[in-house]
């Protein structure tokens, strides 16, 4: 184990100024540090309203209403951890593991730390973040929420997520990701390893609401089990400066399945470089990945990868873009790849604007053209959310539509 | 209610329409025959706005007013409805959204629904992989909530099974014939309409007041429907281009 350690550290440290393979290369020692400790919030209805409407925003309720459990990421400081259903654990990582002598075989396992200098950075940082556990065969019947939250000015956030979900259980989490009001220029490093176990199924859904000047990095691996699902929602509506990532789901147990969505809009400064892989590692995995994303003027490459290693996988991949202005660009790059026969990979790509007949026909029925257009593209973003379970869609219904809309 | 007068119309600089004049009087249902190709839902779609008809001469007069400069929801909201053909696929779209926004919440989808038969379908999205039957009636589903003074109906009748006609047929019958007594009171009251039709078997249910045929981009003649299209089946169109071209 201390080689173990000692190793990772080398790796890391050779890494620290490793570039990443896509996106802007942010330089780290322009931004502070952001404080790892911060004085604990014993319950989120106490914070105060401008916050409580920034947590609302991404899907993170202050009065835990309908939630199972609660964390909060400050900067770098866990200031909030509560739990209501005992069907599953819900703590800091840094906690978890002095708790579970175990989690060492979970952590730093599936995202390497020398992956690129964020990584790395995550690494050396020895950050802290949310561990979730759901024990086998445990239902918790509402969602876990957890916010990622930079609260001060230039600072870089890193998080180390764990999220086991055991043999037979299932869990649902919703992860906010945001900035306090004013908080205008940072950088968010967020590591997430998550495995789903043989029979599992984790819907993970994660809701960004960033800021002009913010840049953000997240490095998700999923491993997923026989007979496992594991359905991933991403939201990203408002203006950021830069996202760029490529979360990657490995289909290790026969028959594991995958879904990932995608939906995001561009505003104008904004770059999203955006990204899914499936890996078929096991004989009748399946895979579909959907990414649906608008451009109101900034740019959007829509990725995605599917690299086909054992016989009878399956999988879609579908990128659908609107560019709404000469400013904005789409770019989708779509990738398959079968390394075995009786393979099927299948792909969609379409970019381009609304199609004027498909604004007319609702103008026929009496509609005005910005009533059309705004139908349209809500229905254009819905369809990469469906097939989530339906109290969490409406959630998300409602984000879209006062996030995007002001409606 | 509807005057058309020496109507030319192009589609990227070609002319599919020329010097067409037509008219459905208040309470009126006009039909309209045509070979495939003769210009009958370029004439519907100029009539309904969409923008790629462009009108290089003529007039366009719903009620006494010009529509020509009008947009396809000013349009619309003036009273003209139309029943598409080939409408396009709205995905992400359900048609019980679509039917909730139209009826600003006066009407509930589901009873609407449940009379055309058309229930099933409210949690699709509009149109995508629909057959041509259920495309009809998630028109006319429409239609029965935006209720517009004239209805544009591009053949009703095609790509429907002959058990579903019926139920299109006396749909249609039962808007048009919506909140009349009796037929003198149409003139007065009575919804107007111009259908187009190959078959003419949407005639079998309703009474229509006027036929017109349009070959080659113009309106040949007009005159009694049921006449015309008995002419029609036993002669074709050949005759009437042949009888335009004499006079």
């Amino acid at each position: 184990m201390q080689t173990d350690q000692v190793n990772l550290k080398k790796q890391a440290e050779s890494a620290a100024k490793k570039k990443a393979a896509f996106g802007e290369d942010f330089e780290l020692e322009k931004f502070e540090e952001g404080s790892k400790v911060s004085k604990p919030i014993e319950d989120l209805k106490t914070l105060d309203e401008d916050s409580k409407r920034t947590l609302l925003q991404v899907g993170v309720v202050p009065s835990e209403e309908g939630r199972s459990g609660s964390l909060l990421v400050l900067d770098n400081a866990v200031s909030h951890s509560s739990l209501r259903d005992k069907n599953v654990e819900l703590m800091s990582t840094q906690k978890a593991l002095k708790k579970y002598e175990w989690l060492k075989e979970y952590s730093w396992k599936l995202v390497a730390v020398d992956t690129d200098k964020y990584t790395a950075k995550t690494y050396l940082e020895n950050a802290d973040g949310y561990f979730i556990r759901a024990p086998a065969g445990k239902k918790s019947s509402l969602p876990v929420q957890t916010c990622l939250l930079l609260g001060s000015n230039k600072v870089f956030q890193t998080v180390h997520n764990i999220v086991v979900v055991e043999e037979g259980a299932s869990l649902d989490i919703i992860t906010g990701c945001t900035a306090k009001k004013g908080v205008e220029e940072g950088l968010h490093l967020g590591i997430s390893e998550m495995y789903v176990k043989k029979g599992a199924t984790l819907n993970f859904t994660m809701i960004h609401n960033w800021a002009e000047q913010i840049g953000v990095r997240p490095r998700t691996v999923v491993h997923v089990e026989e007979g496992g699902t594991y359905v991933s929602n991403y939201i990203c509506l408002k203006p950021v400066r830069s996202v760029q990532m490529y979360p990657t789901v490995k289909l290790e147990g026969e028959g594991a399945v995958t879904r990932l969505n995608t939906i995001a809009i561009a505003h104008s400064g904004s770059e999203l470089d955006l990204g899914s892989r499936a890996v078929f590692n096991a004989p009748g995995t399946k895979a579909e990945l959907i990414s649906r994303t608008i451009t109101v003027g900034g740019r959007i490459i829509a990725r995605g990868e599917m690299i086909g290693n054992a016989k009878g996988a399956k999988g879609h991949l579908e990128c659908k873009g609107l560019v709404l202005t000469d400013k904005g660009s789409q770019l989708a790059i779509p990738i398959l790849e079968a390394n075995v026969d009786d393979i099927e990979l299948t792909h969609e790509a379409a970019v381009g604007k609304i199609a004027k007949d498909q604004v007319e026909y609702l103008m026929a029925r009496g509609l005005t053209e910005d009533e059309a257009v705004g139908m349209i593209v809500r229905g254009f973003l819905d369809v990469g959310i469906r097939g989530i379970p339906e109290e969490l869609r409406k959630e998300i219904e409602n984000t879209i539509t006062q996030t995007a809309f002001g409606m | 209610m509807l005057e058309i007068e020496d109507l030319t119309v192009e589609v990227n600089g070609k002319t599919l329409l020329h010097d067409v004049n037509l008219e459905v009087k208040k309470g009126y249902i006009n039909v309209l025959f045509g070979p495939n190709g003769a210009g009958k839902s370029a004439l519907m779609r100029t009539i309904m706005g969409f923008s790629e008809y462009r009108v290089v001469k003529g007039r366009i007069l719903f009620n006494g007013e010009d529509i020509i400069g009008l947009s396809v929801d000013e349009r619309a909201r003036l009273g003209l409805g139309i029943m598409m053909q080939r409408p396009p696929d709205m995905s992400g779209i359900k048609l019980r959204d679509l039917v909730k926004v139209l009826s600003k919440g006066q009407r509930d989808p589901e009873v609407l629904a449940e009379n055309l038969d058309m229930k099933r379908f409210l949690d699709r999205d509009v149109n995508v992989g629909f057959s041509g039957g259920e495309i009809k009636r998630s028109e006319l589903l429409q239609l029965a909530v935006q209720n517009p003074n004239l209805y544009l109906l591009d053949e009703p009748e095609s790509g429907v099974d002959l058990v579903s006609i019926e139920q299109v047929g006396m749909t249609i019958k039962g808007l048009l014939e919506e909140g009349l007594n009796c037929p003198g009171e149409s003139c007065e009251k009575g919804k107007s309409a111009l259908i187009i039709t190959h078959t003419g078997q949407i005639l079998d249910y309703i009474k229509a007041d006027r036929g017109y045929i349009l070959c080659n981009g113009t309106i040949m003649c007009s005159g009694n429907p049921l006449k015309m299209l008995e002419e029609i089946k036993s002669r074709g169109y050949e005759e009437c281009i042949k009888c335009r071209l004499i006079k």
